[in-house]
């Protein structure tokens, strides 16, 4: 597991990191937390003639609060995000999607950012970015930023809307607080990617749901917003039945993949009781 | 578990002497803190590395390899094709030949012109760095005119596509074992024919799907050629065999070559194998006379190291109207893959005996027919054909519990061997000395809280929760301790199954130990010091155990098969006892006693009726200094000795899971396992724990997790540990294990070898349990690894048949039955 030879860069602030994705262009690849990256490299599956490393970034790093948003540093690992009060407070769902990645090592490896701008389907952060309507701040060349909506955010597999020569600097997220959330992850083994996701959070009022939020994690090329289920769900019971005729048409127009773990029909059926599983708990119930 | 120095100390019934003492294991420090000798770590001055290209295709024609511009890249010393090294590397043989006419293609260690499998070597690349070696492997440019592939084994059995064209057919050989030809019962067919007026017959197919060993440590060799004499460090579990295949097969004097297996990370059967790496790493290191290191990437190991496993298994099990068996027959096809590995064709021979397992039918036959297919080859892994066998018959003694309308552990007491009974011949013609079944079983019961987990799975099924619960049963014997050589002899294997040990006594009274046989991690070291400081009455501490090297150990057959302890562990014992014969006249003559006074008891020699003693040490040093020693007599105590079985072991065990399944979804989750082995006499019981612990949760992997999957042009899937699903520590529970003890008569000690038990009892009991939840969905089986979508589909395919008749007219062995395809998943439920 030798990479091919590659230049390393690391520089210590956003502009620099900037000027060396300008510099070096199709050549280069960022390197975050390196838990896709470095497999992808050692297998020789990519070699890129550099690696321009972010981890010597103070400014991308850390949660901090503005106002009625949460900012996290790209760069934020996955540990220190599910050590952060703030988030556990005003974005429960994240915390409880991010407690799902992998096993300790990795979460104490990888990133947030670098998990949104890899833009696996089947990666856990997506979902919940989607479904608390965080926005991505994208810094450019000339200190110029600009700021894209999740929805805007991921393009397709593997493809996000961080162009050539930009950085996915901050996540920024709505605070939810008082919301309750629950990420229904299934797996075959504990350390394995998503084979479906469910990421719900849900403002009850009175016994009913007032307001919910869902995202779906590999049911498609991109991780989904399930905007229909949302919506149905408003001003029900937090039953098992209620929610079960709510949620029933989550897969309608999913496109999941087939592969060892199930074919795409078995992962719709999942999503739909995932989906229930993922509300009931998030409401409480 | 948590071990501490506590629990060594307070262990309850601890014993007085060494053995059956919860050591913690001697070697674990240097080998947990990497401060000893893997063979990666190994560096000689002026060593080259190696890189391997190998072949992207599953079955393909060399045409030309264009190795210019690689060897002109940094670093590069040379490349090297089959071609260059035809005439010294040597073949990878195959050690048991399973019928005189079977067919065995040459396996060239680097392909000359032909390739049978993806990721075959077809050039080597040496280089001053292993980083030079990669990169110039990139760019060697082999041009292949590819070839199709035969990748299923029922589509091998039609010869329509072949693996090896040279061959004409892809069948390997067939084996039969026939109780009535060989008279250890009766004529099966006529058995079987019987039942099916009036009795009651059960037709399965099952299927054994590939597996991937995962040894810890990927295989890496280091080869230094100095003068005449080639010394070979690898990451393998058969040093001695190594060198046996490397003098047979290269033309090098046997008397030249020194194998060293040096601490060795896990082997599970995946390093019992001479392999391509080691014989190309030797090839090139005399090509250049330079000594030279191979260490393989996972990603190599996947595809290169051999499988595991891989049958269809067609069964017919006849009883009577009460559940009484009466007759068994068992038809395989196994897939060698691309070659016949060094046990290769063996492999499945080895379940012959043990389909019958603790029942007693009155007719029985066992046949295999092996067959060649464009993929990894495939081997002996952790249980190497019983596990198969003990999947299969433990699997339809539930059929059969169903058929009859009792529980599964009255159907399997109605037919076992009970205890008055030992020693009990079988119909397979092989005797089982010792054994306990009622005694585990009872104990296991109780364990487990069997009939409060009959309860609940009844108030589940009435209450219709969408989580079923469903029990397991196992109750497995196996055959270990390879083996009796005449035994061996008789079935053409090409070596013998005996073990060697000698026993030094030092000057200083400390004691070395040298075992033929190789730890890849067991704790043998420990072990073989417990017994040796019991036998000869010296302190734990004085003793060291040598192995894994043949200048050191130069004789040996090695470590597989739960073979070292019953075997070699004998050996040890019996080369203590000569020291202690070799000793007595010298005591006596140091006590000025007749030797028929002395007595050897605790390490000292003393006189009858006196106080009067020399210890054990006092007469190694009175043997070094030779200063006084009786007339005639040769100045040394040490002894070696050769033990070779009359018989195998047959440990056995009462192994209960209780799994709960998700009906909506067709997850499952183990609730409880409770296993009560009987393996004989226990040396150290917290060794024991730790192989226990580890062979089920190697044998729950293959019902639940593991499988390798290939894709239609023969590239390896699951290749990689992101989708061959290995579980960790996370996906098991805690298990209660506990014994039963049955000495084993042939052995001193009366042990039987646990390496392999926990493996090949649970696999059944975890694939019984999830059965047994939906069996009242419609669901009789279930294809391994039983994933969500498998159970998940088995529960909509049972659901969809709507009487019980319609179940049973579904044929079962018919081409388009249900669980004919594991990969269509589609209703692998409904084919009763």
């Amino acid at each position: 597991m030798i990479p091919a030879q590659f230049d390393y860069v690391a520089p210590t602030s956003v502009a620099d990191a900037v000027a060396a994705l300008a510099e070096h262009g199709d050549e280069a690849k960022v390197l975050a937390g390196g838990q896709s990256l470095l497999p992808i490299l050692r297998m020789r599956l990519n070699a890129p003639g550099v690696v321009i490393d972010l981890g010597r970034i103070p400014e991308l790093q850390g949660v901090t609060e503005d106002g009625d948003h949460l900012v996290i540093g790209a760069m934020t690992t996955y540990a220190a995000v599910l050590a952060s009060e703030a988030v556990s407070a005003h974005a429960a769902l994240l915390n409880k999607a991010i407690a799902t990645v992998a096993d300790p090592q990795i979460r104490h490896r990888g990133t947030v950012g670098g998990a949104l701008v890899h833009a696996d389907p089947a990666g856990d952060v997506g979902a919940p970015a989607l479904a608390l309507g965080a926005e991505l701040v994208i810094a450019g060349s000339g200190g110029s930023t600009r700021t894209v909506a999740a929805e805007d955010f991921f393009e397709d597999l593997f493809t996000t809307a961080v162009g050539e020569g930009e950085l996915l600097t901050q996540i920024r997220i709505p605070k939810h607080t008082g919301w309750g959330a629950h990420y229904e992850k299934f797996v075959r083994v504990s350390h394995q990617w998503s084979i479906v996701g469910v990421a719900a959070t849900v403002r009850s009022e009175g016994g009913s749901i007032a307001e919910a939020r869902v995202g779906l994690t590999n049911m498609g090329s991109t991780p989904l917003r399930a905007r229909a289920v949302e919506e149905a769900l408003v001003g029900k019971q937090a039953t098992d039945e209620a929610v079960r005729s709510a949620v029933a048409s989550v897969a309608e127009g999913t496109n999941p993949p087939s592969d060892l773990n199930g074919d795409a029909d078995y992962r719709k059926h999942l999503a739909t009781v995932l989906t229930r599983r993922a509300v009931l708990a998030a409401a409480g119930a | 578990m948590t071990i501490t120095e506590d629990r060594e100390a307070q262990a309850p019934d601890a014993p007085a002497g060494e053995v059956g003492k919860a050591r913690r294991r001697k070697e674990d420090q240097r080998l947990i803190t990497g401060r000893t000798r893997w063979t990666d770590n190994i560096q000689l001055p002026g060593m080259l590395h190696l890189a391997m290209v190998r072949s992207p295709f599953a079955h393909a024609t060399i045409s030309s390899i264009d190795a210019a511009e690689a060897k002109g890249a940094p670093g590069v010393i040379g490349v090297f094709t089959g071609e260059d090294l035809k005439d010294i590397q040597g073949v990878n043989i195959t050690a048991w030949p399973v019928s005189p006419d079977q067919k065995t293609p040459d396996h060239l260690p680097v392909a000359v012109s032909h390739v049978a499998h993806a990721g075959e070597i077809v050039a080597v690349v040496v280089a001053r760095s292993a980083a030079e070696a990669r990169d110039a492997a990139e760019l060697v440019d082999v041009d292949y005119d590819e070839l199709p592939a035969v990748l299923d084994l029922k589509e091998a059995a039609k010869d329509e596509v072949l693996a090896h064209p040279d061959l004409g057919t892809n069948k390997s050989a067939t084996w039969q074992l026939d109780s009535a030809g060989q008279g250890s019962g009766g004529d099966v067919d006529e058995a079987i024919a019987k039942a099916r007026d009036g009795g009651i017959v059960i037709e399965r197919e099952y299927r054994q799907q590939r597996l991937i060993p995962a040894f810890m440590e990927p295989r890496s060799t280091v080869v230094d050629p100095t003068g005449e004499q080639v010394t070979m460090w690898s990451a393998t579990q058969i040093p001695h065999v190594l060198r046996f295949c490397i003098a047979a097969t290269t033309g090098l004097p046997e008397s030249k070559i020194r194998v060293i297996a040096p601490d060795v990370g896990g082997g599970f059967g995946g390093k019992l194998q001479t392999t391509p790496e080691e014989f190309a790493t030797l090839a090139v290191a005399r090509k250049l006379g330079k000594p030279c290191k191979f260490t393989e990437t996972r990603s190599e190991t996947m595809v290169s190291g051999h499988h595991g496993r891989d049958q269809w298994q067609k069964l017919t099990l006849s009883a009577e109207k009460d559940g009484t068996v009466t007759g068994l027959k068992v038809e395989l096809m196994a897939d060698l893959g691309a070659y016949a590995a060094i046990v290769g064709g063996g492999v499945p021979v080895l379940g012959a005996w043990m389909f019958n397992s603790i029942y007693k039918f009155g007719a029985y036959q066992f046949n295999t027919t092996n067959y060649y297919t464009n993929k990894t080859w495939v081997d002996a892994y952790r249980g190497a054909g019983r596990p198969e066998a003990t999947y299969a018959i433990e699997r339809l003694m539930d059929e059969l519990a169903v058929e009859v309308g009792v529980d599964p552990l009255e159907i399997r007491e109605k037919n076992w061997i009970k205890h008055e009974e030992f020693p009990f011949t079988t119909v397979a013609g092989m005797t089982y000395d010792s054994g306990n079944y009622e005694a585990a079983t009872a104990k296991a019961r109780e364990l487990f809280g069997y009939d409060e987990l009959r309860a609940e799975q009844k108030r589940r099924r009435e209450s219709n929760d969408p989580v079923q619960l469903g029990l397991g049963v196992s109750t497995f014997t196996e055959m270990c301790g390879l083996a009796p050589s005449r035994i061996l002899g008789a079935l053409s294997y090409g070596a013998g199954g005996w073990e060697s040990a000698s026993i030094r006594m030092l000057a200083t009274g400390t004691v070395e130990v040298v075992t033929g046989t190789s730890p890849h991690g067991q704790g043998h070291e420990t072990a073989w010091s417990q017994i040796v400081a019991d036998r000869l009455g010296v302190p734990f501490e004085n003793v060291e155990v040598l192995h894994g090297d043949t200048q050191i150990a130069p004789k040996g057959m090695d470590s597989y098969g739960s073979r070292s302890l019953v075997v070699g562990g004998e050996a040890v014992l019996r080369a203590a006892d000569k020291v202690i014969e070799k000793a007595k006249p010298i005591a006596a003559h140091l006590l000025e006693a007749s030797v028929d006074d002395v007595e050897f008891k605790a390490g000292t020699f003393g006189v009858k009726g006196t106080d009067k003693g020399v210890t054990i040490s006092e007469v190694a040093l009175a043997t070094w200094t030779g200063h006084n020693l009786p007339d005639g007599t040769e100045p040394s105590i040490d002894a070696d000795a050769t033990f070779d079985p009359d018989n195998f072991s047959f440990p056995h065990g009462t192994h209960l899971c209780a799994m709960e399944v998700d009906t909506e979804t067709g997850a499952t989750k183990m609730r409880k396992y409770v296993c009560v082995d009987d393996i004989g006499t226990i040396i150290n019981p917290l060794i024991v724990e730790g192989q226990v612990h580890g062979g089920l949760v190697q044998g729950i992997a293959q019902a639940l997790w593991e499988g390798a999957e290939y894709d239609d042009q023969g590239t390896l899937v699951t290749g990689s540990f992101v989708d061959y699903t290995l579980p960790t520590a996370a996906d098991t529970i805690s298990f209660v294990t506990d014994h039963t003890t049955s000495p084993s008569t042939y052995n001193t000690l009366g042990t039987k070898g646990v390496g392999e038990a926990g493996t090949i009892a649970s696999t059944p009991a975890v694939v019984n349990a999830i059965v047994d939840a939906v069996r009242h969905l419609g669901v009789n089986d279930i294809v391994m690894p039983c994933t969500p979508e498998r159970v998940w589909k088995a529960i909509q395919a049972g659901a969809a048949v709507t009487t019980e008749g319609e179940r049973d007219a579904a044929p079962h062995f018919d081409e388009g039955a249900p669980n004919q395809d594991p990969a269509s998943g589609a209703s692998e439920g409904s084919d009763q």
